[in-house]
């Protein structure tokens, strides 16, 4: 269901939040691991707001924030929170409800 | 108390604010340090904790912060609205900040490592933003459910209390009766400054509600279980009292409002703070006479409390009229209060800590228990209640009238729940059975520090009050009702013919004294005659011989010239 054909429809289109709590090696490995998995998997169809909840703290409750780091997925609906330092691909992918693909054939493309 | 709290350096506390909750604690929970608060469902530890917050925002001018991990915000206000609190507007005056921590597990995905920094950064935000000095977390223990790994909860909740002690906060964790141990997780392990057990406990199908401080470090405590009250008040602890007893007594006389039985207590009544029975059968009049104990003092401008266990307080209002005390009165001046409730309605000890509560707001002078028989239960039990009970009104100088209904009509003078030895006074009433009538009577069977009447008296109620008669006692023993009344007729009567015949037997002797009198006239005047008589014939014989010796001489002179 989620890997339809590509279109550039607002239903498609992620809208993606990431709390971290400052700039700790773990949060610098946060980031890192998801520019990678958004990049292999929804190249140019995610939108990405990075929060620094030390900074933000007013954040940290409005989107009822408690471990750190959590990512969460706003669009498309349900709505998930990832938490940890999303280290464990197929998990972050399982959140995403995207499909873990075989490196041949990309599905959807 | 036994316990001293003011031995030993005093460790600093933030008071409750919870009646009775900050004396079996000495001042309250320790303050800047973390407290835990566990009991199974429904034992009230989210109103514990939040009354502690709402008193400590509005009383003692600490804003607190509510961490809510089950409920949300809108219904803990629309719970607790109930209970007066206004936590809408605590949070609108920026005295209380209500955190709802929402985890659904259904929601979430954990992938590799994290932390709960997000927590911390929520509470503190809100700590900041308020200038909290307290916290509650409720219920903490909820996180174990929304995330799986429990060893980074562990020490991320060990890391969290750390971080509550270092910011001096003062907070309330309340977790959820676990098999075996406090709380479900263990959560006591990492708060050992103060954790509080609450339980609520059914027996013979009556709920009771009992506190117990399972440890307090560095501070003294109450150890016991110490009922509490949950009702729309809010809750209330009851000390249990001490069996001390080492309260000042008064010298002070209070009338009973019966003129005869004041007469009957040398010093003209009870002494004042002193513990009054005044027990006997159905209908002998226990009530109209504590009524009237009542009337006498609201009368002096006193407050008394009633607690009634059979009737209403209407009702007893209403009945006192028809002895001429007007009750109603001195409830509308505030100055009588009745609290009515039937004795099944609660365990004993609930009932003690529902008096104890209502004695603690209305500062009584008198307080009436009526009638202390209905209390059901374990007869120990009872005794103990009433022990705490008598304990607890002495201590404070307020004066007891117990009423006892004796349904079975002994005499033995050694049941009544064993309470005559905690009574200072004891009235009983007996209603003597006799010629088809029945008579009510009272005696004073002890009355502590002052000597009393020894007498059965009788007593009337009628519109004008209650009023003692004398009982007669004569040489056919001791006569009451309608008895006494033939008694004194024949009596009456017999002194009418005793006055009559001594009248008549006075008039006959009057009567001979006044013929012998006649007599001694009667013989005086003959005697007169006598004498009279007598007189004569003297007279007569002295002119003889005078005329005699008168002849003889002029005889003799005859006689001579012829010589």
């Amino acid at each position: 269901m989620s890997s339809a054909p590509t279109d550039e429809t607002s239903q498609n289109r992620y809208l993606l939040r990431l709390f971290i709590a400052g700039s700790s090696p773990r949060s610098r490995r946060t980031i890192e691991n998801l520019h990678r998995i958004c990049g292999a998997y929804l190249a140019g169809r995610f939108d990405l707001e990075i929060v620094d909840i030390y900074q933000q703290p007013q954040l940290a409750e409005q989107n009822q924030v408690v471990a750190a780091p959590t990512l969460l997925k706003l669009q498309p609906l349900p709505a998930r929170r990832i938490i940890g330092d999303l280290s464990e691909e197929a998990r972050v992918l399982r959140g995403l409800d995207l499909q873990p693909v075989t490196p041949q054939g990309r599905d959807g493309r | 108390m036994a316990l001293d709290p003011t031995s030993g350096p005093a460790l600093p506390k933030a008071r409750t604010g919870i009646v009775g909750f900050d004396d079996v604690t000495f001042g309250g929970l320790p303050a800047g340090r973390p407290t835990l608060v566990c009991g199974a469902a429904g034992c009230g530890k989210t109103l514990f904790a939040v009354t502690a917050l709402v008193n400590g925002a509005t009383q003692f001018g600490e804003p607190g912060v509510f961490m809510s991990f089950e409920e949300r915000a809108e219904d803990l206000a629309a719970n607790f609205a109930s209970l007066g609190y206004d936590l809408d507007g605590l949070v609108a005056d920026g005295k209380l900040a209500i955190d709802h921590v929402r985890v659904e597990r259904s929601e979430i995905e954990e992938t590799g490592e994290y932390d709960l920094e997000g927590l911390f950064i929520r509470l503190a935000y809100a700590v900041d933003t308020i200038g909290a000095k307290r916290v509650v977390l409720d219920t903490i223990e909820t996180l174990f459910s929304g995330l799986t790994d429990a060893s980074i909860l562990r020490a991320e909740l060990r890391r969290l209390f750390g971080w509550l002690r270092d910011r001096g906060l003062t907070a309330i964790i309340t977790g959820e009766r676990g098999e075996g141990q406090l709380t479900r997780q263990g959560l006591e392990e990492y708060v050992s400054d103060c954790v509080i057990l609450l339980d609520n406990r059914v027996e013979d199908q009556i709920t009771t509600r009992r506190l117990r401080v399972v440890k307090y470090r560095g501070s003294a405590h109450g150890t016991n279980e110490y009922p509490f009250l949950i009702d729309d008040q809010g809750i209330s602890v009851l000390p249990v009292t001490s069996a001390e007893l080492g309260y000042g007594v008064s010298n002070e006389i209070m009338s009973t409002g019966i003129g005869g039985l004041d007469a009957m207590l040398s010093p003209g009544g009870f002494y004042r703070g002193s513990s009054v029975l005044i027990s006997g059968m159905a209908g002998t009049g226990k009530t109209s006479i504590a009524s009237s104990l009542v009337d006498a003092a609201c009368q002096r401008g006193e407050r008394c409390l009633s607690f009634v266990f059979e009737e209403s307080g209407d009702q007893i209002c209403r009945n006192a009229r028809s002895i001429g005390l007007d009750l109603k009165r001195h409830v509308e001046n505030g100055l009588l209060r009745f609290e009515a409730a039937r004795p099944s309605l609660f365990g004993l000890e609930m009932h003690l800590a529902r008096m104890h509560r209502d004695i603690e707001r209305f500062q009584p002078s008198i307080v009436v228990l009526d009638p202390i028989s209905a209390l059901r239960g374990p007869n120990s039990e009872v005794q103990a209640t009433l022990l705490r009970m008598v304990d607890l009104l002495k201590i404070r100088g307020i004066t007891a009238v117990f009423t006892s209904l004796r349904t079975d009509g002994t005499f033995e003078d050694d049941d009544d729940l064993g309470l005559s030895s905690l009574m200072d006074a004891w009235v009983k009433l007996v209603s003597v059975e006799a010629n088809g009538e029945r008579t009510r009577t009272l005696y004073v069977i002890k009355a502590r520090g002052m000597s009393h009447s020894n007498q059965v008296r009788e007593f009337q109620m009628s519109a004008a009050g209650i009023a003692l008669i004398d009982a007669y006692i004569g040489p056919a023993g001791v006569l009451t009702g309608t008895a006494r009344v033939v008694q004194e007729a024949e009596e009456h009567a017999a002194t009418l013919r005793r006055r009559q015949e001594s009248e008549r037997r006075k008039r006959e002797v009057f009567r001979r004294r006044q013929g012998i009198e006649r007599q001694i006239a009667e013989l005086r005047a003959s005697l007169e005659i006598a004498e009279d008589e007598e007189a004569v014939l003297v007279t007569e014989d002295e002119a003889r011989d005078t005329v005699m010796k008168k002849e003889r001489l002029i005889v003799s002179a005859r006689r001579g010239a012829a010589e």
